[in-house]
């Protein structure tokens, strides 16, 4: 005992090589630094969400500063930098700057100040459909990776048969045999309240051991459900489903999330999988910590690095799809300008005005390479196995 | 082997049938009805839309709906709602008009980007590697339809050649070879388009596919044993680069019918895609979900061949 302890002073007297103090962040911009397109791409993304912040500040309200439906017929298709004729303005029709900035579109509205909306509400949309996205799948990718060998028995899936199935005729008009399956499933479900009690557990009659016995896994399940998820045309899916739904912003938002969520959840499993095997997992446990606070305190920090990646490269493609949507005319509905929208009402006019068409494309095109680049950036560097090659 | 392919065929059609039930389920519960599409017109009398719910069992509850339309698909009797031709007639026709454009992308897409990616792989660090990343990521974020009116204009101004459709209207009794050429002036564009995302992708992964087997042992020992580079490059590293891609031949099949709305809409090109996007706008029911079905079987099949050529590719592999 004793001598161990000398040892150890005498260890901690010596100056031998010791750990870099470098924290993680310094550590990041280090490996950021070196690749010069993901700094642009960085560089690009503040400055995007700073004009977007800006954008829903100074457009919105009754009285904006920048106003972007104020219609103008008198100065239509003006090109960009023009001086607005001033003789045929009433004083609160004269743009903030003084100056069309990006010129006027075929209705007199100050392209500028659509562009601002527009930076708000594209990439309200990119944020927020990625998150439902990241959401969905993190959950998902976490029950499939920590709970993944958890059976599940005949009669959960009967029963969840039962209460969806019922749900759905309950819907669609059937209320009897919809309401009766309805109340099965619940009754099941609820059915351990007293069942315990009463019989306790001896009552293993053949039907019963044919109900408890395991069917699936719930890794199974979750990952056919991707599965099926991936089989859908996912551009025609989600226009057709904008398509039937009411036009609005928010519907926009909820299902590009829901379709984009199957590459988050398989990275998360798969981290998951390789996580669940380490010893502060087996720590925790052995804690007594609960298993959700294990998966989302513990684990889930863990595995964020892909994550993180194809969230951001996920806002690009939610951009992109955005705009998409709205060049076919399905997009957000016409009070908010998107980028997208911009851009598909100035496509009859690219002969004669073609800022219309420009200047919105190629902000979506700077801004879709932003967080592209600064993704892939991202995944160089939170990815010790590629940070060598690069 | 053969119990692989058993259990894969069954967890496909049981995929199938889940995804025939969503995407039922997604057109059906979808507020609004296609009776109602378009209340105003006169011809839209009260008895003549229960004919018309009636001969389309829309009048029945849900599921026997369901029963009864892919009963009528399974056996080819299904028709389209706005103009009751045969739904697997109309896509035959389309998709005839479609696979030109498919064929013609994925040529170029498989013939460019090899050659880019293996090359900025072998040079990596370079000028040529970091501008050709840094092109793939830019025709990688261009909006699609941006990039079409781009091309138009540069096309139409630089060799007033006309693009739009499958071939210039009207253009009957000119000689064989103008023709041809007509046609192949309208199908670059569309098939260009389709491709410029495809190349991007494809290169960065043959690029990073290259780079993983060049820092293998045994390429290091085929270069230290005084191999000339290029038989490393090429006959070592390359052979071995290539096998996950012999497994995408699998993966484009559901290309094939995708077409992409989008590029078809602003060429009027009128393939698959165009017919889709029709298809949800007059809400013909039978042909949106007709082609969802036949997309999620190409999926399928196209995964399940990839797997088989996975394993028939590389010894390794056995399951």
């Amino acid at each position: 005992m004793k001598t161990d302890q000398k040892n150890f002073v005498q260890k901690k007297d010596i100056e031998g090589p010791s750990a870099p103090q470098e924290s993680r962040w310094q550590e990041f911009w280090r490996l950021l630094r070196r690749n010069r397109l993901a700094v642009a791409g960085l560089i690009i993304f503040v400055a995007f969400f700073f004009i977007a912040l800006a954008g829903l500040v100074l457009t919105s309200g009754t009285s904006p500063v920048f106003d972007p439906a104020m219609v103008r017929l008198q100065e239509k298709l003006r090109p960009p930098l023009s001086e607005p004729r001033l003789e045929d303005l009433r004083p609160e029709e004269v743009p903030t700057l003084g100056i069309y900035l990006l010129g006027t579109d075929d209705l007199g509205r100050d392209v500028f100040s659509r562009m601002l909306q527009g930076a708000w509400v594209s990439s309200t949309v990119g944020f927020v459909a990625v998150g439902i996205a990241v959401l969905i799948g993190i959950c998902m990718g976490g029950i499939s990776g920590y709970f993944g060998r958890n059976p599940v028995r005949v009669d959960h899936i009967l029963v969840a048969f039962c209460v969806v199935v019922g749900g759905g005729l309950l819907l669609a008009g059937a209320p009897f045999s919809g309401g009766v399956l309805l109340l099965i499933g619940c009754a099941y479900i609820l059915s351990p309240l007293w069942w315990r009690k009463a019989w306790g557990r001896q009552s293993a009659t053949r039907v019963m051991r044919f109900l408890y016995k395991d069917a699936l896994s719930i890794d199974t399940l979750i990952m056919r459900l991707v599965d099926i998820m991936l089989c859908f045309p996912v551009f025609f899916l989600i226009l057709t489903v904008v398509a039937l739904l009411p036009a609005s912003m928010y519907n926009i938002m909820i299902v590009i999330g829901l379709t984009s969520w199957m590459g988050t959840t398989r990275f998360v499993r798969a981290e998951l999988l390789s996580l669940r095997e380490q010893d502060f997992v087996t720590a925790a446990k052995a804690l007594g910590v609960s298993d959700w606070r294990i998966i989302f305190r513990h684990m889930i920090p863990n595995a964020m690095a892909p994550v993180l990646v194809s969230a951001t490269i996920g806002i690009a493609s939610a951009i992109l799809i955005e705009a998409g949507l709205s060049f076919l005319g399905f997009g957000v509905p016409p009070p908010h300008a998107t980028w997208g929208n911009i851009l598909s009402d100035g496509k009859r006019f690219i002969f004669d005005a073609p800022w219309l068409t420009f200047i919105p494309g190629f902000a979506i095109l700077i801004v879709v390479l932003a967080f592209n680049l600064f993704g892939e950036g991202l995944r160089d560097i939170l990815n010790p196995k590629l940070r060598e090659r690069y | 082997m053969l119990s692989f392919i058993g259990r894969s065929i069954i967890q496909k059609i049981i995929t199938l049938f889940f995804v025939m039930v969503i995407s039922f389920l997604i057109i059906h519960l979808a507020p609004g009805e296609p009776s109602q599409v378009d209340p105003l017109n006169p011809k839209f009398t009260p008895e003549m839309v229960e004919r018309f719910r009636e001969a389309f069992h829309l009048d029945k509850p849900l599921h026997v709906q369901f029963v009864y339309f892919y009963r009528d698909l399974f056996t080819g009797k299904t028709v389209s709602w706005k103009d009751n031709e045969p739904v697997l007639k109309k896509i035959g026709e389309r998709f005839l008009n479609s696979l030109p454009l498919f064929i013609v992308g994925t040529i170029l897409t498989w013939t460019l980007a090899f050659p880019i990616g293996i090359r900025s792989a072998i040079a990596r660090g370079g000028v040529y590697d970091r501008s050709a990343t840094f092109v793939s990521y830019l025709l990688y974020s261009i909006p699609g339809f941006f990039f079409a009116y781009i091309l138009i204009l540069l096309v139409v101004n630089a060799f007033h050649v006309p693009v739009i459709g499958m071939k210039t209207f009207g253009f009957g009794d000119v000689s064989v070879l103008r023709a041809v050429m007509d046609r192949v002036w309208h199908l670059l564009l569309p098939s260009v388009l389709g491709a410029t995302v495809g190349i991007a992708v494809l290169s960065r992964y043959v690029r990073s596919q290259m780079l993983e087997v060049e820092s293998q042992d045994y390429v290091r020992t085929a270069r230290a044993k005084g191999l000339p580079s290029e038989q490393v490059h090429y006959k070592h590293a390359l052979r071995n680069a290539l096998l996950p891609f012999v497994t995408m031949f699998g993966l484009i099949l559901p290309g094939l019918i995708g077409g992409s709305v989008i590029i078809e809409s602003i060429f009027s090109w009128p393939g698959m895609g165009r017919m889709a996007f029709e298809a949800i706008l007059a809400r013909d029911y039978p042909i949106i979900l007709s082609v969802n079905f036949i997309s999620a079987v190409l999926v399928l099949i196209g995964t399940f061949i990839s797997d088989l050529l996975y394993m028939v590719v590389d010894p390794r592999i056995h399951l």
